[in-house]
């Protein structure tokens, strides 16, 4: 058992592709059962982490390490705490069920698609175990291939053109971040006498952190770059809607459901930690672009003709919650936005994997080619309906819970800022229920609507855990809060953030 | 005690019949129901929370006065370093009146609804929506604090939101139900913003801690005073939306596009009267800012005449209701604003019966009359419908203000707080008492042109016409009319039993109704001390002969204006001829005084262009250019293109890859 726990995070990573490797030795057609049989698999081992996880114990759990490249200080180390723990569980739940979705949709070059499914869930893993800036850096980069692929061969009509945005975009951004670490792992080297590019060494690291462009502000500068990419925060957000609008279905499940979220946990890991000073000085100006993303991403989002690209912008939205969440610097809104980042990649998922379902009914995601569609579709309506008020943050499902916190703890923060951030509860709500009302409502009149089919029982079977995610993460979030609590409070404090005893009253005098 | 299964019976019953109708109804090839199951299972589950919530009230009065309060604990919600949001119920004296309310009209209107929603393509949904709201409305009044009651708020929001758009398939219904639910978000913009004001100056949200902090007065002096007005007025804001008041009541009239009943329920007795509820419960806060007061009286005032004015251009006996529903609110805010939440709450009380009544009257006639709404088509309906008839009847005196039916108490409990109270106010009262006029006006054109005269209609050709229009949809769910045609009697028709016998439950409260707050001896003022407390002897300005005078003054006034109306109305062709001669004053009352297109025009447009601006200008002529720009793409792209479309993926993977690992050997070497 010793030595199941001291591997299980390995296992995890690399599962995923061993099983995929030996997938390509299968028959073609039954690749999919392979990679759906391994999906679970490892869905039911990554539910050790969350019984062997104990929030009172270490920060980082889990851990184990090797050496890699002993010259440069580099090591192969992973280990987990509470939030990254539940973004492992939020990729290996989503996993099976979006290869399961593709069961339908994908049928040209299955064995490629499932291992490059596979691989993709690697990456992931890996970036958010990984204890090593550079073993980091290798899992972040390698992300990319899969997913470049995954749009570029079973994506859209302009496939090529998003997959080659997607890639530069990101790749632009994470040049700058490795520059940083080399330049951390020498700073060690002349603090320390070694270098380590490990993340608990570097930690210790001091460096001048006065003003905008002090070292540690370039470096938060070179960090923030990459995360900002992948949040997106705007204005660097633009590689998102064509990504996804022509990305598979299974892409932009990805995509929104884990992707975006390294660049919260990569701000979380690594930037807050690592620049705390840097991370004062930035605050506002984050806050700033957080609250514009949401408000901007709402309103862009609600003119838009297609489907995937609304969802896409509603993503600039909901993810510009997060970023205000973590620059808040309390508690409140450090927790919200993790919160929201799980919330996030469980209803932008259903809403994407919906879209999908209707696209594969009809090949079209615009708009205005459907209608009155809840008539021959009710349960589809349903599950739709509640994938909505998620998104729209109604109380009693998760989308509340996050937006509720984060809005608070940034009021804390910024108490001007948050009013130009709760708008976005307005215009969240205008969009999605326009375009539900588009679609869902109104009379059948698109002849070509009216023999579609309802759910099939494997697309129920796709809805319903993201469904009843929802609920009883709106209802229950405590479940959630008690293995991440200790870690945000770690996180606040290494941000140089402890927490005052709330104020009570504020004095006529204003203090 | 037993709170928690006041809204978890409900909630019970929409499991139940969500589930009969996701997993059955919405087969295909299902076979059509009746509304009789899943209408008497909600039934059933409302009904027993009537029966608790009657058994906690008489527990309450058992009490002594200071201890009317119970309280439950469920779970705790969200609890992030010292913030800890439980789920907790808690009923007292102020609570308990709204879920006897909630409940029992509840009740009499789940009744109704299972005769007119009789042909109805899918009851489980129907049933299912309304025992969800109910969950919702329960939970806003029992809610131990702030963001429970915003649970429900907004829950009750949702529940308005499908129940408007119902009938899905008519896209101006399904509009309606989206402005619904998009006027609340303005509203609950407001809200969350004054929540965390509260939370910021008070450090909980708890309605308990909150109301024993606003009692010590050496926390009170030491708050803010801005941030208090800015809280009360940010808080009044999320009360505009969902209780329909200037600037946002522009929703409720839309609101009338769902179902009958739902009009009755949701968007007369119960769920738009939240905002007072909001505001009796934290009186001793907006009491605190003299300039959120009085901002609550004028906001109040002016809904009402406003409201009134355009109720008396409205043909759609619906919207009549509707707008004299705006207006009502607008007394109840008046009330409040004027520091008479007790008489805010209390006309809550009486309007529920009233104007419930009115709404399910109203359902009846429709019903009867095949689909049809224009009281212009209407006429001599006296006979055809006596049930109705009478029931409405009552409705229209109690609403008019005539003693001693319901409404005449409470309305001149408001009236004579705003002429005497501790924050009285000769000219609102004037408005006041100018609407009141209105309202009987426009209630005895409405109750007229309905019931008495000769018919407008040719009833031969009643329910034939019915038919008509009913091939298309077949029996298959989402009809766009009210309820399923081709049923019934031909010609016009009194409503089953079903739906009679709550109309006179309702009419016998609408009478009996006021007497719970006759002045001096009022026992709904005293009942609610413990949580609103009661003026100072003395502090009405003028005395009990003064008080006489003015219910004298106002018991003429209505009579006056019925008189009026109806004799106005029993001459129809010089009425035409009075319209006439004002047609632009007409015109501008028949369009609502056009505040939906100064909407549209002044914020619905403008940013709906500037969105595009944006999308279309910044992002892709921007950003996109500058970045790729950088990469020269078109390049890239175009050898990319041919890689893949050579099918050598895997070659290209091995190239990156290979990059990658002569990248990383080339650094480390460099290291060393």
């Amino acid at each position: 058992m010793e030595w199941f726990n001291s591997h299980l995070l390995t296992g995890l990573t690399f599962l995923p592709l061993v099983w995929a490797a030996v997938g390509t030795l299968l028959p073609e057609k039954t690749v999919k059962h392979w990679a759906f049989a391994g999906s679970i698999v490892v869905f039911l081992l990554s539910l050790k982490l969350y019984t062997g996880y104990d929030p009172q114990g270490a920060e980082f759990q889990f851990l184990e390490s090797a050496e890699w490249i002993p010259g440069l200080g580099v090591n192969y180390s992973l280990g987990m705490d509470g939030i990254s723990m539940w973004l492992i569980l939020l990729t290996t739940f989503l996993s099976p069920l979006v290869i399961l979705s593709s069961y339908q949709g994908v049928e040209d070059r299955e064995k490629s698609y499932y291992t490059l499914l596979l691989a993709l869930q690697t990456g992931m893993t890996g970036a958010f175990v990984a204890m090593d800036t550079f073993l980091f850096y290798v899992f972040w980069e390698a992300m990319l291939i899969p997913m470049y692929f995954l749009i570029g061969i079973w994506g859209g009509k302009e496939r090529i053109y998003a997959a080659m945005k997607f890639f530069i975009f990101t790749m632009v951004g994470s040049l700058l971040m490795l520059v940083a670490i080399f330049f951390l792992a020498y700073q060690h080297k002349l603090q320390f006498g070694n270098f380590s590019t490990a993340l608990l060494d570097l930690y210790k690291v001091k460096l001048d952190g006065a003003g905008y462009f002090s070292t540690q502000g370039l470096l938060f500068l070179a960090f923030a770059l990459a995360f900002a990419i992948k949040v997106p925060l705007f204005p660097l957000h633009t590689w998102l809607p064509d990504a996804h609008v022509q990305a598979p279905t299974a892409g932009s499940v990805i995509l929104a459901g884990v992707l975006l979220k390294m660049g919260g946990y990569g701000f979380i890991r690594f930037a807050f930690p690592l620049f705390p000073q840097a991370v004062a000085t930035y605050q506002h100006t984050f806050l700033i672009l957080g609250s514009i993303a949401i408000v901007y991403g709402a309103w862009v989002a609600m003119v838009q003709p297609d489907m995937k690209k609304l969802v896409a912008y509603s993503s600039v939205s909901h993810m510009g919650y997060v970023v205000i969440g973590l620059f808040a610097l309390n508690s409140i809104g450090a927790t919200g936005s993790v919160y929201q980042m799980l919330n996030h990649g469980i209803s932008t998922p259903a809403l994407f994997l919906m879209v999908g379902m209707l696209y594969e009914r009809r090949h079209t995601k615009e708009i205005k080619e459907y209608g009155g569609i809840t008539k021959v579709m009710p349960l589809f309506a349903v599950a739709f309906m509640i994938a909505t008020l998620s998104s729209v943050a109604l109380p009693g499902t998760n989308g509340f819970v996050g937006e509720f916190l984060i809005l608070l703890g940034a009021f804390k923060a910024n108490p001007g800022l948050a009013v130009l951030a709760t708008t976005g509860v307005i215009f969240g709500a205008v969009y999605m229920l326009w375009m539900f009302q588009r679609v869902m409502f109104g009379p059948l009149t698109n002849p070509e609507n009216k023999k579609l089919k309802d759910l099939s029982l494997r697309e129920a079977c796709v809805l319903t855990p993201l469904l009843v995610a929802m609920i009883v993460m709106g209802v229950v979030p405590n479940f959630f809060f008690e293995k991440m609590e200790t870690s945000v409070a770690k996180l606040l404090e290494r941000t140089g953030k402890v927490e005052m005893v709330a104020q009570t009253a504020i004095r006529k005098d204003g203090k | 005690m037993m709170l928690k299964w006041i809204p978890l019976l409900p909630l019970i019953g929409f499991t139940i019949n969500g589930f009969w109708y996701a997993l059955i109804q919405c087969r295909p090839g299902a076979k059509k129901a009746g509304a009789g199951i899943p209408g008497l299972i909600a039934t059933t589950m409302i009904f027993l929370s009537f029966l608790i919530s009657l058994r906690v009230f008489f527990y309450l009065k058992g009490q002594p006065e200071d201890a009317r309060l119970v309280e439950e604990h469920l779970f705790s919600w969200m609890k992030v370093g010292d913030f800890n949001l439980e789920m907790a119920l808690r009923i007292d004296s102020l609570s308990t009146l709204f879920t006897l309310v909630i409940t029992g009209v509840g009740t009499l209107i789940h009744l109704y609804s299972i005769g007119y929603m009789g042909h109805d393509a899918t009851p489980g949904k129907f049933f299912a929506y309304l025992n969800l709201f109910c969950f919702a409305m329960l939970m806003l009044v029992m809610g131990s604090s702030l963001p429970i009651l915003f649970l429900g708020w907004e829950g009750v929001g949702l529940c308005s939101y499908l129940l408007i758009g119902y009938w899905y398939q008519d896209t101006e219904k399904a509009s309606a139900g989206k402005k619904a639910f998009i006027a609340n978000r303005v509203g609950d913009f407001g809200f969350i913003l004054g929540m965390f004001l509260i939370y910021t100056h008070f450090g909980t949200l708890e309605f308990g801690k909150i109301t024993e902090l606003l009692g010590k007065s050496e926390f009170t002096t030491l708050l803010n005073p801005t941030a208090v007005t800015a809280t009360c007025l940010l808080l009044f804001l999320g009360c505009t939306g969902k209780s329909a008041q200037i600037p946002l009541y522009v929703w409720l009239p839309d609101a009338m596009a769902g179902p009958t009943p739902v009009s009755a329920l949701i968007h007369a007795a119960t769920m738009v009267t939240s905002g007072i509820y909001m505001l009796a419960r934290l009186n001793l806060l907006f009491s605190l800012s003299h300039t959120a007061m009085t901002v609550i009286a004028v906001i109040g005032a002016l809904t009402a005449l406003l409201a009134a004015t355009i109720a008396i251009a409205q043909n759609d006996i619906k919207k009549v209701l509707a707008y004299s529903t705006v207006s009502q609110l607008g007394y109840m805010f008046l009330a409040c604003g004027v520091g008479a939440y007790g008489a805010g709450v209390f006309h809550v009380i009486t309007h529920a019966f009233f104007k419930a009544l009115m709404f399910l009257g109203a359902g009846s006639v429709i019903h009867g009359m095949h689909e049809e709404q224009d009281i212009m088509k209407m006429g001599g309906l006296k006979s055809k419908m006596p049930v109705t008839f009478v029931t409405f009847l009552v409705g229209w005196i109690a609403i008019s203000g005539i003693p001693p039916f319901a409404g005449f108490f409470s309305k001149d409990e408001i009236l004579w707080n705003t002429f005497a109270g501790p924050h009285a106010s000769k000219f609102l009262w004037a408005i006041g008492l100018f609407t009141a006029m209105l309202t009987a006006f426009y209630m005895t054109r409405m109750f007229y042109l309905t019931f008495m005269g000769t018919p407008r209609f040719n009833e031969a050709a009643m329910g034939a016409n019915g038919h008509g229009h009913h091939d298309d949809h077949g029996h298959d769910h989402g009809h766009s009319d009210d309820h399923g045609h081709g049923h019934g009697p031909k010609g016009v028709h009194e409503s089953p039993a079903l739906m009679t016998i709550p109309l006179v439950v309702l009419a016998v409260l609408s009478i009996v109704g006021g007497f719970i707050g006759i002045p001096h001896h009022s026992w709904l003022e005293h009942w609610l001390e413990p949580v609103i407390p009661g003026h100072a002897e003395g502090a009405f300005s003028v005395g009990e002969t003064g008080e006489l005078v003015l219910m004298i003054v106002s018991v003429l006034a209505a009579a006056g204006a019925i008189a009026y109306a109806w004799k106005t109305y029993t001459n129809l062709k010089s009425a035409e001829a009075r319209k006439k001669k004002h047609a632009k004053l007409h015109e501008a009352l028949e369009n609502k005084w056009y505040v939906d297109e100064a909407y549209e025009a002044t914020f619905i447009q403008p940013i709906y262009e500037l969105s595009v601006k944006l999308w279309k200008g910044f992002d892709v002529g921007v950003i996109d250019r500058i970045v790729l720009g950088f990469g020269r793409v078109s390049q890239w792209t175009g050898q990319a293109a041919r890689t893949l479309q050579t099918g050598s993926i895997q070659v290209y993977a091995i190239m990156l890859l290979f990059g990658l690992v002569m990248t990383l050997a080339y650094l480390i070497k460099g290291f060393m």
